[in-house]
């Protein structure tokens, strides 16, 4: 990946960026098409407070070099999830050059037009089909010039790995050789894509492009960028949320050689060319604060969650509730309950800030470079131009590297200290400013007629979000709300900050849905795979629910068996996905162990299926934490899990047997994949339990203690 | 107390001037420039700055400088020789043993440290070595497969 990551002023050759007209200027030699990376409604959708002016022709273009190469320009970034990859794979198929031919540059804000950011799954999903049709194009340009400079009709032209042959004379000329010497601009016209048929790139498991840095040590990550002088900063924390600086005292600190204290308001800052001895430092700064007014803990939030939620958004509706409780021969109604949890990406949040001629440059671990170029310049009072947010390879994002605080703290002090500063937040501070999932409480009441037919289904999440929040199954009354949640800006309605986590809201709710949907399997005594396919009618799901029964080796049976399998489905960024699982509860301790999980996945075509399947086991892998260990406790703003002592994440030794399986579905677009696998872990994990002990755990994460509660 | 400490690093001798207090991953990090070793957590929890000294897989966020002393310390960046990568280091890459990339540094070194006293692990040696390294994005599967791998391609002991 051709990614700049050194801190140095060499550039590319020549993207430049024309603040009078706020839009690229690309200078130098070669072919460029320009074209938008996602329709302009979608980019429009977005939170408009931080949508800067920006070309509304294009936020993306490749260029095709002197030497042959195929750069993407792009303000995606890579993160592990491997776009890096999948999209040169893209542009690789379309021109007919190998997949090692093409380079993403990504994220740069000087280099890379606007883009939103990367989260929801959107880079191959609503990016691909553009992306392709840039490669496409090109293509055809290229053809054009060939066919003038070869005296050969286009149709007798066929191309191989960047170069043009004449069928018939066997004269061939190279992409370089065309545009050698020339500059070529084009926006994006209605050159069509590649048949499916005809893919030989797309589809085929390709290595990664980062793999070499990354096995050997070289990847970059914000916290490796080092410029001559830089100081790392280190920042007094308060105790809790909520609690106000009464004083502080610096003296002893600033006893240490080399230290240098900065106070803007309440900003404290420690300063020292190495970080180790500036956070040692930190520790002799004594202050007093004045106590977090919260009483909220993680025991009564859920009541303050309810109470506290603004008023229900309908999230959709069909039928008649009424109507459904009159057709409804069972009523059934539960609550569940999902806790804060933590994105602890192994990388914690870090940037390096340097202010230059005016102009600020930051190195950031980022999702959200432009958002946060933006973001800087409106806290410095600067145009936005005068900021630079370059991402380096990101260590680990998962909705968490959205935050925009520690980045433009780094910002803040290189302006006040006129150093270089570099800023790597603690573990504890990562746990402590994380925008932690929210918690969330869940209300159904749902009812089945005298044949087993969902009839009514009356649902609402307070203070989790609503993504899928509406269920999907054929119900002919149903109506689901959605009071506060992840994105709203509720005040006073979560303890701390809240943010996106992999796939955001929707493990709450296929928590609750697919909790319900398999008590009421279990109370009629139907199979849990029958009773969701009597009351299917999605073919994708049901293909998707078939082929994990047909796979997993599914014996039907009215449940609980003492077996310990359970299943669980649902959608997330237009894709399907249905899983099962086996668990083993310890007798007396009521510990589980997951012994095997099976994922089916519907994601339409699939770019680069080693790739999808490496995101599958993630998700599957680290949704095992939610599921069974992890929970932010916390108390009158103070948060009690400070690193991975307390905090529990998945180990090597919870492994199951991991089993992925893609839908081969060449009918339908690609659609996202780095979420889906995760959404169902909740529930397939508690439905298991249920099938083995014989208990339902209503409440996430589903631990020993809260089964043994439940066999009380 | 400042002073001279020297050790063998990536099996050159090396000689640094330095608080001798001051923890290995720092030192590594700022005073040597070598970044391929991580922080994480800072008090061992994570494995992201796992080090090897003296053939035994250590946490340089808890070690300080001064017990390194005389040593020989291998870091990620020792482990190729003239741009060939270590076995390990190719079975990673084969196996799609990472993800974001942050973890893999101490992974590889964990796994290194591994197959030095058991060349030929079993599945179940692998996972009670590797058990205190965390990954947050889940290529667990993959690494163990990587070690496997590794460890056949080996043949009678880490090089």
């Amino acid at each position: 990946m051709s990614v700049r990551h050194e801190p140095s002023h060499e550039i590319l050759p020549t993207p430049g960026f024309d603040a009078s007209r706020r839009r690229f200027m690309v200078l130098g030699s070669g072919l460029f098409l320009f074209f938008m990376v996602e329709p302009l409604e979608v980019l429009r959708a977005q939170e408009s407070r931080h949508m800067p002016e920006y070309p509304t022709d294009f936020n993306a273009y490749l260029r095709i070099g002197e030497d042959g190469r195929v750069t993407g320009f792009t303000g995606k970034i890579e993160m592990g999830q491997g776009i890096s990859t999948s999209l040169a794979q893209l542009l690789a198929e379309e021109l007919d050059v190998s997949v090692e031919q093409v380079d993403m540059v990504m994220g740069d804000t000087d280099l890379c037009p606007w883009d939103m950011g990367t989260f929801g799954s959107l880079s191959v999903r609503a990016f691909g089909p553009v992306l392709r049709s840039a490669g496409a194009e090109a293509r055809m340009i290229l053809l054009q010039m060939a066919a003038e400079n070869l005296h050969a009709p286009i149709e007798r032209l066929q191309v191989h790995s960047g170069l043009i042959t004449d069928s018939a004379s066997k004269k061939n000329v190279s992409y370089a050789d065309l545009v050698k010497g020339k500059h070529i601009e084009r926006h994006l016209g209605k050159v069509p894509g590649k048949a499916f048929s005809a893919y030989s790139i797309i589809g085929k498991s390709t290595p990664r492009k980062d793999a070499f840095d990354k096995v050997t040590g070289k990847a970059k990550y914000a916290a490796d960028m080092t410029l001559p002088g830089m100081l790392h900063a280190c920042i007094l924390r308060p105790p809790a949320h909520g609690a106000t600086l009464k004083s502080v005292d610096t003296t002893a600190a600033e006893s240490i050689p080399g230290v240098r204290i900065i106070k803007e308001g309440s900003l404290v800052a420690v300063l020292h060319e190495h970080r180790d001895v500036a956070n040692q430092a930190l520790q002799l700064v004594k202050a007093q604060y004045e106590p977090s007014s919260s009483r909220l803990d993680d025991q009564n939030i859920f009541d303050h969650l309810v109470k506290a939620a603004p008023e229900p958004r309908v999230v959709g509706q069909t039928g008649n509730l009424a109507e459904g409780e009159k057709l409804s021969a069972t009523i059934f109604e539960q609550t569940y309950f999902d806790n804060y949890v933590a994105h602890a990406a192994m990388e914690t949040h870090s940037a390096l800030a340097h202010l230059e001629d005016g102009r600020m440059t930051v190195w950031a671990g980022t999702q959200l470079p432009f958002m946060l170029r933006d973001k800087i310049a409106h806290e410095l009072g600067v145009p936005a131009e005068k900021v630079r947010v370059i991402p380096p390879y990101v260590g680990g994002g998962f909705g968490g590297k959205g935050t925009e605080g520690p980045f433009v703290e780094a910002a803040q002090l290189a302006k006040l200290s006129g150093k270089p500063v570099h800023m790597i937040w603690s573990r504890e501070e990562e746990f402590f400013f994380d925008t932690f999932r929210p918690a969330a409480v869940i209300k159904i009441r749902a009812g089945v007629n005298a044949v087993g037919k969902l009839v009514l289904w009356d649902y609402i999440i307070y203070g989790g979000g609503d993504r899928e929040a509406r269920q999907f199954y054929a119900i002919p009354n149903e109506r689901t709300l959605a009071a506060g949640g992840w994105m709203t800006k509720d005040p006073g309605l979560h303890p701390f900050a809240v943010g996106a986590w992999r796939a955001p809201s929707n493990n709450s709710n296929s928590f609750g849905r697919e909790s319900l949907i398999d008590t009421i399997a279990a109370k009629l005594r139907i199979d849990p795979v029958e009773f969701r396919l009597q009351n299917l009618t999605n073919p994708r799901f049901r293909r998707v629910l078939e082929t994990a029964a047909e796979k997993f080796g599914w014996r039907p049976a009215a449940r609980p068996t003492g077996h310990g399998v359970g299943v669980a489905i649902g959608t997330d960024v237009d894709s399907f996905v249905a899983t099962m699982a086996e668990v083993e509860v310890d007798k007396s301790t009521s510990r589980v162990r997951v012994k095997r999980i099976l994922c089916v996945q519907d994601m339409g075509i699939v770019v680069n299926p080693e790739g999808a399947r490496q995101q599958m086991e993630g998700c599957m892998t680290m949704g095992l934490g939610y599921s069974l260990s992890e929970q932010i406790h916390f108390r009158n703003g103070e948060i009690l899990d400070r690193n991975f002592s307390t905090y529990e994440i998945p180990r090597f030794s919870w492994l199951p047997r991991i089993e992925t399986v893609l839908i081969d579905n060449p009918n339908d677009p690609p659609s996202g994949g780095g979420e889906p696998a995760i959404i169902t872990m909740g529930a397939v994990i508690a439905n298991a339990v249920f099938d083995a002990v014989g208990v339902r755990v209503h409440q996430l994460p589903v631990t020993a203690a809260r089964i043994k509660e439940a066999r009380k | 107390m400042e002073r001279l400490v020297s050790f063998t690093l990536n099996g050159r001798p090396t000689s640094i001037n330095v608080d001798d207090e001051r923890m290995l991953l720092w030192v590594l990090r700022e005073d040597l420039g070598l970044t391929g070793t991580k922080f994480g957590c800072g008090q061992s929890y994570c494995g992201a700055c796992t080090v090897i000294v003296n053939n035994e897989a250590m946490r340089s966020c808890s070690v300080p400088i001064k017990e390194v002393a005389g040593k020989q310390v291998l870091t990620i960046e020792g482990l190729s020789h003239n741009g060939k990568l270590h076995p390990l280091q190719e079975a990673f890459l084969i196996h799609n043993g990472f993800q974001c990339g942050f973890c893999t540094p101490g992974m590889i070194l964990s796994a290194y440290s591994l197959l030095q006293k058991t060349p030929h692990p079993t599945p179940a040696q692998i996972v009670e070595h590797m058990d205190d390294n965390l990954c947050r994005c889940g290529a667990h599967v993959r690494i163990i497969a990587a070690i496997e791998d590794a460890a056949k391609n080996m043949s009678g002991g880490a090089q």
